[in-house]
């Protein structure tokens, strides 16, 4: 497998705008949003997580069987959101009834 | 003139054993077979130590009222009982004992992919010596469940220190997990396809999937229930705005494909010996390694089943229910495709194909009472009963430790150069099944009068069935010590084992010596055939039966 070089410069890069959003997580959470202080905080992780996984960790320069790898933890962590979420959502929903 | 005669020394040729010698040889190897050994006698005093608070349990059940202890220490003796066997026995028993010793020479490879991390994954089992350390202190009393808010806010044990312990354990299993993922993929020999893999290989890569993916979800949810319990963030407990339930799902999302952790290699230790042992390759190779990979999918969509009672939405609980019955299906391909090969086979009953026996039938009861945990309307009268410790015994030690023993018999040969004692090796694993079925059979009917678990006390009408139990939990405690005791002796004494003693396939048996060298083969193997084949062998022998 062949492995290009990533310039320093790139790196840095990265490292400037995760301490930048570090810095925007923190100004978000000062605000009045509500629930949108969450989906806020929630956001900048991901950006964040999304930036330390391709560069860092280096998958943009990786193979295709570590890309599926990777895929298959973000399906993996689908299924919990989505299964959890299911009970939450349809805690209030009432009995059917003789529906057959 | 004194004439001395020397008697001539037999040299042993050089081993994995014998290569180096010191304690930093060992504390410090990478060789993948001295770190399985140095698992093994670590699981081992693990055993025997969550095998002790098991006699602790058993003997106070003796009598409706406690036997021996208050309620408050039983609590510690059966969650520090779950909490040493799951976390740091039966995780870590068949993949890295057996699969660290395997695989790198069931493929053709001189080590794992990653030596050194592998060296790592064996620290951190140490996570139980802090469980050991928790016990000394002082113990825990939770339940191996850790159910929040109770760990979180009102117990008065040493719940942190527990979960850093399975915190710390759960990297072993991570590492481990990775290295036969990447081993697997990439070091495989010449020759040696995927379907030429042994099944052994498939239920370790399918093991290896849930070890990587399910593992880091309960390392989180034990940060945030430390996080809870030290600084009061408000995530499960209600009265500070969190959700028990979520709790209960984080735990199991990684709990309940952690008992496929645990049976998935003794699924793949029972291949290899009913396919040995019937002497004719495995009937239907392709079904029995997908239904591992199947497995490891499912067991993923299936964990809400143990929350049916516990406030989860109804219409959650039917989806998880069915997901739950469909588990069922690969389950089954596997003990149908094992029957299915012994039938014609020319079978012969050494240990090793009688712990395979034992796991078929007690696995498949095991089994088969999980379908009535599945159905949502038994499950919610036998929640929290003796039915599913029942259930649950039938799959791990009936159906896992079987396997294990099995398995350690199987390889004995290989991982030491000695034979065992074959009539000690028969009886031990004929006390183990009837130990075995007299310590949990009547706790099905237990469960199913309503005996609820995790009592320190009964009502005395249970007491006749809690003594039968306790009993056999006697016998199988006895038998678990004879294998130790031969097997300790055949190490250092037994009659040296030749490079196959089972004629069994495989490049471990073919390939490499008993016990086989640092670095696995003398010459890399080329692989020409498919896994188990017996050839003509088969065919001949179940002519000769007519």
């Amino acid at each position: 497998m062949t492995h290009s070089i990533v310039p320093a410069k790139v790196y840095a890069g990265v490292w400037a705008v995760l301490i930048a959003l570090t810095f925007t997580t923190v100004a978000v959470s000062k605000l009045e949003l509500g629930e949108y202080n969450f989906i806020a905080a929630m956001t900048i992780a991901v950006i964040k997580g999304t930036l330390v996984v391709t560069f860092f960790m280096n998958l943009k320069q990786s193979s295709s069987m570590i890309r599926l790898f990777v895929a298959a933890g973000l399906f993996w962590l689908a299924i919990m959101f989505v299964f959890v979420l299911s009970d939450y959502f349809s805690r209030g929903w009432q009995p059917l009834g003789q529906w057959w | 003139m004194n004439i001395t005669f020397e008697q001539p020394k037999i040299k042993e040729s050089p081993n994995y054993l014998n290569i180096q010698y010191g304690w930093q040889s060992w504390l410090f190897t990478t060789d993948h077979k001295r770190i399985a050994l140095l698992y093994l006698f670590s699981i081992t005093a693990f055993f025997m130590i969550g095998g002790a608070f098991a006699v602790g349990m058993r003997l106070n059940l003796t009598s409706p009222h406690g036997l021996l202890f208050s309620p408050e220490t039983y609590n510690k003796l059966f969650t520090m009982h779950g909490i040493i066997m799951i976390f740091f026995f039966l995780i870590p028993s068949i993949p890295a004992v057996l699969g660290n010793f395997l695989i790198p020479l069931m493929i053709g490879a001189r080590d794992l992919a990653f030596p050194r991390i592998n060296l790592l994954a064996g620290i951190c089992i140490i996570g139980g010596v802090v469980a050991v350390a928790a016990v000394a202190s002082g113990g825990v009393d939770t339940g191996w469940t850790f159910y929040a808010p109770f760990s979180t806010t009102y117990s008065n044990t040493h719940v942190i220190m527990t979960a850093v312990a399975v915190f710390v354990a759960g990297f072993s299993s991570i590492l481990t997990g990775l290295n036969f993922i990447v081993t697997i993929h990439k070091m495989r020999a010449p020759g040696m396809t995927w379907f030429r893999l042994p099944l052994f290989v498939w239920s370790h890569y399918a093991t290896s999937i849930i070890q990587v993916l399910g593992t880091p979800v309960v390392a989180i949810t034990i940060v945030l229930l430390g996080l809870e319990r030290l600084f009061h963030a408000g995530i499960f407990d209600p009265k500070l705005g969190g959700d028990p339930i979520l709790f209960q799902h984080l735990f199991w999302f990684y709990s309940h494909p952690a008992v496929y952790i645990m049976i998935l290699p003794g699924m793949g230790v029972i291949s290899e010996l009913i396919t040995c042992f019937s002497h004719k390759a495995v009937f239907g190779y392709g079904f029995v390694a997908f239904s591992s990979v199947a497995i490891a999918i499912l067991s993923f969509l299936v964990w809400g089943h143990h929350l049916f009672v516990s406030g989860q939405s109804m219409y959650a609980g039917m989806l998880f229910s069915l997901l739950s019955f469909m588990v069922a299906v690969p389950s089954a391909i596997k003990v149908f495709n094992w029957t299915a090969t012994m039938y014609r086979g020319s079978i012969s009953y050494d240990t090793p194909m009688l712990y395979a026996f034992g796991f078929i039938g007690l696995f498949t009861i095991g089994g088969l009472t999980g379908l009535f945990l599945a159905t949502v309307a038994i499950d919610v009268l036998v929640t929290d009963t003796y039915f599913v410790l029942a259930h649950f015994h039938y799959t791990m030690v009936g159906g896992m430790v079987m396997a294990y023993l099995g398995g350690i018999h199987f390889w004995f040969p290989k991982i030491t150069g000695r034979m065992y004692p074959e009539g000690w090796a028969r009886f031990a694993a004929l006390v183990v099944f009837v130990g075995f079925n007299l310590t949990f059979f009547p706790q099905f009917i237990l469960g199913y009068l309503g005996m609820p678990r995790r009592y320190a006390t009964y009502a005395p009408e249970f007491q006749s069935l809690n003594v039968l139990s306790s009993a056999g939990a006697s016998i199988l405690g006895v038998g678990y010590l004879i294998p130790m005791i031969y097997l300790a002796w055949a190490w250092n004494r037994g009659p040296r084992a030749p490079q196959n003693p089972w004629n069994a396939k495989g490049l471990e048996w073919e390939k490499s010596p008993s016990p086989p060298p640092t670095f696995n083969f003398d010459e890399m193997p080329v692989v020409t055939e498919n896994a188990y084949n017996y050839g003509d062998e088969s065919v001949h022998a179940a002519e000769a039966r007519g």
